[in-house]
């Protein structure tokens, strides 16, 4: 397909994104071997929990119950839901923001928000250490403005790598539609000009003003006009989106190899789905059954799955209907092999791989809980502090990039970051280490019955990091059943709480998944230290036994 | 560099604690008066010619003015200590050094802490402007890792140490049900202990110190002049105290089957007061058992058993009442309570009583008959890992 394709270049998206040698009216089929512009890499994340359509039927006594949906934890809002998919799209650049793929610009795109009037892209960009030069920009609103984000982000390709970012958080009233069968999660693509996998090659698009879903600013759910009338609405708008982007590109419904139909109008994909006209086979699979559908987010979910399933020289056509609709058509390149083969050395997840896992036996009274549909009594502790400004802003390297600092002199690690070293004493030797990416042991572990938490009781744990350092954190994603000394962790990127209106943001341990792929070290320190201190049967302390803080056996 | 220690330099001539426990009907005004007046009349010595005072609170209050408005000090010197749960040990050690130094004749060491007005049943910590990244355990949560490190650390089996656990409470109810000032003066079977909910990973309820309101004080002067206040006063011979690195929860050679801090003060402590083998030397040890793993663990740190026994020995008695090593005759800040800024100095109120003699018949321990005229106090403020802790002697005796 795709040798007929190079003989037959159409119109194009010419002085868009794909013409990187800048020579007008030459198609977007050539030219890009040199270099080619548009997704660099991405990253997805589903979160940890499913709620099972059966838990809802079985409490409300009604309801399909079929499939499952995703659920962002108690501790999870779309703020951190795309620091996780950040986090994987950089994850071939852990090393920091010294990386070679470090964006220029952050967009960040989701209609529910963690703040209104304050960026939320600004935390992401601290949470992924990028550098203090990146732009940071919030598209927030409807789901259409996620399109948009990624339209920018490949059409800005060839002269600026841009990460968008792309999450939802999706709840709705009880017993509601919305509740069933929406579901949480992110995505995130870095768009560049440099080792791109897929180029966007044409793109169409059609608006019109009518009311099908929304919802007032400070609801929790969202209203629908009847669906027919939705449904009247979209099937032409798509139709003309699809066949303008296949134009814009130079090729015809024949040569579609990956088709996304996306969009949170259930009765209006289905027919245009149906009525696109492309070969049997290249729809999408269907991911809504097993993880609900992800809103603003889903058609980029739909979009790293293919990518993930495609081979070199493809054409993928994502449609995207949201208050109008949007096709993007895009060609795999080359480099997409390799790409793929070096996400898989580094244990970045799959969409199919998360589609699959997950946590499955998620309560419906947990669910409503955790949304704030279900007032339970709250702890009897004092109700937390809202962080300080000025402090927050201080420990901004420790509290959202996870930076340690490690001895210049004896490479020990302190966590959170200190001038003075505990080891050797050396004062202002000290060089800052991001480890969010650093996974680690649990040295020992603790259940809290008393201390405040929105989904009691508190799991403590001690984690001892690979390279050296040491931790006590909070774990998430665990029941204390399953956690044992010696239990293997990675982080993540969670809201503790919010006090007065502020959200408190830091980093919680949570078992590190098989999903994620191979254990491979990932190790950015400059000295590593030693080994995780876990013996055989894991006892902790024994890496340095005799040193401080062991109690002395000879004694 | 040295710690010297002030061996045989200061005296406590007087002492007073108040009723520890839920006592609704007393303020820190009142809690403070009571202490400081039964102190007084201990020593026969005014309060109002008493020369300094240090008043130690964690969080029930700030200022020197907490203790001179309700007493109505005339203008004199009131210091405000704080320091963790070791307040009140932190008071009366910084008063030793200033009646040693000779800049006053005597002073009182006061400590107090009004627990239960804060409508919750445990600690509430103190609340300061913070980035939020604290993990925010409760105090339960923090002293509970030791529990599953030492039982893995020396293969007790889970049952086993729950059973020692158990046992440090029992002989801690044992000891608080023949103290009239205890909060909690009632036996409590091992079965019931054992099965009482969990707070925190193995901690039931009655592994967890008593959360109260209450007050302690002590009144001192120069050795010199201690016969004029008091027939038999107590001699210090030791005050040591540690502020560790916080190094355990960032450092992977902790293992969570020590405090550090203990285990330099307490050498220190038992240098100056010439101790070599606490265990014998010892008429008793009032150690801080804010929970039942901190006290076994403590045996250790402390030189009470060596390394990796302490749990025998807490099963085959040793340190009960009539045991070997008496340990918290008084019933601990298990039983007795634990209003934090007073419990060094309650503690010291239990070397007060024994090693004179004034102990209740029922309560008081048979080591002093034997001739053992040295108590201990252990009093330590943090978690495992990152504490400060203090150890200090006194004794009955001049030169011992």
């Amino acid at each position: 397909m795709s040798a007929n394709l190079a003989e037959s270049p159409g119109e194009g998206v010419s002085g868009r994104a794909t013409n990187v040698e800048g020579k007008p009216g030459q198609g977007p089929l050539e030219g890009r071997a040199a270099v080619s512009a548009g997704i660099v890499t991405w990253g997805t994340y589903l979160p940890y929990w499913r709620l099972q359509r059966a838990a809802i039927a079985q409490v409300l006594g009604a309801g399909p119950a079929k499939g499952a949906r995703a659920v962002a934890s108690y501790d999870e809002d779309t703020t951190t839901l795309g620091v996780e998919a950040g986090r994987r799209a950089m994850a071939l650049s852990a090393a920091g923001p010294q990386a070679p793929h470090a964006p220029q610009d952050l967009f960040f795109s989701t209609p529910a928000p963690g703040y209104l009037d304050k960026t939320s892209a600004t935390t992401l960009h601290a949470a992924l250490g990028l550098d203090r030069d990146c732009g940071a920009y919030d598209f927030c609103g409807s789901s259409r403005s996620a399109v948009g984000t990624l339209l920018m982000a490949l059409q800005a390709a060839p002269v600026r790598r841009s990460l968008s970012v792309i999450a939802d958080l999706r709840t709705g009233l009880a017993g509601g539609a919305e509740e069933r069968e929406a579901g949480d999660g992110a995505v995130a693509f870095l768009c560049g000009a440099n080792g791109a996998v897929a180029e966007l090659v044409g793109r169409g698009a059609s608006s019109d003003e009518f009311l099908d879903r929304w919802r007032v600013p400070g609801e929790m759910d969202s209203h629908v006009w009847e669906e027919r009338f939705g449904e009247e609405m979209y099937v032409p708008l798509a139709r003309e989106a699809f066949a303008d982007a296949l134009k814009d590109a130079g090729v015809t419904e024949s040569d579609v190899d990956h088709a996304i139909v996306a969009g949170l109008h259930a009765r209006a994909v289905k027919p245009v789905s149906a009525g696109l006209g492309v070969p049997a086979g290249v729809m999408a699979p269907d991911l809504t059954g097993a993880v609900g559908n992800l809103g603003a987010a889903q058609a980029g979910l739909a979009l790293a799955d293919a990518l993930e399933r495609a081979q070199p020289g493809q054409i993928i056509v994502v449609l995207s209907l949201a208050d109008g609709a949007d096709a993007l058509v895009l060609r795999t390149t080359d480099a997409l092999p390799a790409a793929l083969a070096a996400r898989q050395a580094v244990g970045v997840p799959t969409v199919a791989a998360q589609a699959a896992s997950g946590r499955a036996d998620l309560s419906y009274a947990a669910f409503l809980a955790w949304r704030g549909q279900l007032h339970r009594e709250p702890p009897r502790r004092p109700d937390p502090e809202r962080p300080g400004a000025p402090i927050v802003h201080r420990s901004e390297g420790w509290k959202y990039a996870f930076a340690a600092s490690r001895c210049l002199v004896c490479g020990f690690r302190h966590m959170p970051p200190s001038r003075v070293c505990l080891e050797c004493h050396s004062i202002d030797q000290m060089q800052p280490e991001r480890l969010a990416d650093v996974r680690g042991t649990v040295a020992t572990f603790t259940v809290d019955h008393l201390a405040y938490s929105l989904s009691p009781p508190v799991v403590g744990v001690i984690v001892d990091f690979d390279g050296g350092g040491r931790y006590r954190c909070e774990m998430t994603d665990v029941s204390a059943a399953e956690l044992a000394i010696g239990s293997r962790i990675e982080m993540t990127f969670r809201r503790i709480y919010t006090a007065q209106g502020v959200h408190n943001y830091f980093w919680k341990a949570r078992p590190l998944q098989s999903a994620a792929g191979p254990e491979t070290e990932t190790e950015p320190g400059p000295e590593p230290g030693p080994a995780p201190a876990v013996d055989a049967v894991g006892a902790v302390g024994a890496g340095k036994a005799g040193k401080r803080g062991g109690a002395d056996d000879g004694k | 560099m040295a710690s010297r220690g002030i061996r045989d330099r200061v005296a406590i001539i007087g002492m007073g604690c108040t009723k520890f426990g839920e006592l609704w009907d007393k303020g820190i005004d009142d809690l403070l008066t009571d202490a400081a007046v039964e102190a007084s009349a201990s020593a026969g010595l005014p309060i109002h010619d008493i020369d300094a005072f240090w008043m130690g609170t964690m969080t029930s209050s700030v200022s020197g003015i907490t203790l001179s408005r309700p007493l109505k000090l005339d203008y004199k010197p009131v210091t405000r200590v704080e320091n963790f749960c070791a307040t009140g040990s932190e008071a009366f050690r910084n008063a030793c050094y200033a009646v040693a130094s000779g800049a006053y004749d005597t002073a009182m060491a006061i400590g107090v802490e009004k627990l239960k007005d804060t409508g919750y049943s445990g600690l509430t910590g103190i609340r300061a402007v913070g980035d939020g990244t604290d993990p925010g355990l409760s105090s339960p949560a923090a002293f509970s890792f030791l529990a599953p490190s030492y039982a893995h650390k020396y293969g007790v089996d889970k049952d086993q140490m729950k059973e020692v656990m158990s046992r440090i409470a029992f002989k801690n109810h044992q000891n608080g049900a023949r103290n009239p000032r205890a909060q909690f003066q009632k036996e409590i079977s091992m079965e019931t202990i054992s099965k009482a909910p969990l707070v925190a990973g193995e901690l039931g309820v009655f592994d967890c110190s008593g959360v109260s309101d209450g007050s302690a004080a002590a009144i001192i002067c120069r050795v010199e002049d201690a016969h004029r206040y008091c027939a038999n006063p107590l001699y210090v011979k030791a005050l040591s105290f540690v502020a560790g690195p916080a190094a355990g929860p960032i450092d992977p050679g902790y293992d969570y089957t020590t405090f550090p801090e203990v285990v330099r003060s307490a050498e220190d402590a038992y240098q100056q007061a010439g101790i070599t083998d606490p265990r014998t030397q010892l008429a008793m040890a009032e150690v801080h058992d804010c929970f039942t793993p901190t006290e076994l663990v403590l045996m250790e740190d402390m030189g009470f058993a060596a390394r990796g026994t302490a749990w025998k020995e807490v099963l085959a008695g040793t340190f009960d009442r009539d045991g070997e090593l008496p340990v918290n005759p008084d019933g601990g800040l298990k039983s007795f309570g634990h209003p934090i800024g007073a419990s060094g100095l309650r503690m010291l109120f239990e070397c007060w009583l024994q090693l004179r003699g004034e102990a209740p018949a029922d309560r008081q321990i048979a080591t002093v008959a034997q001739g053992r005229t040295l108590g201990l106090t252990h009093n330590l403020g943090g978690a495992p890992g990152e504490c400060v802790s203090f150890v200090g002697v006194v004794g009955s005796e001049l030169g011992d």
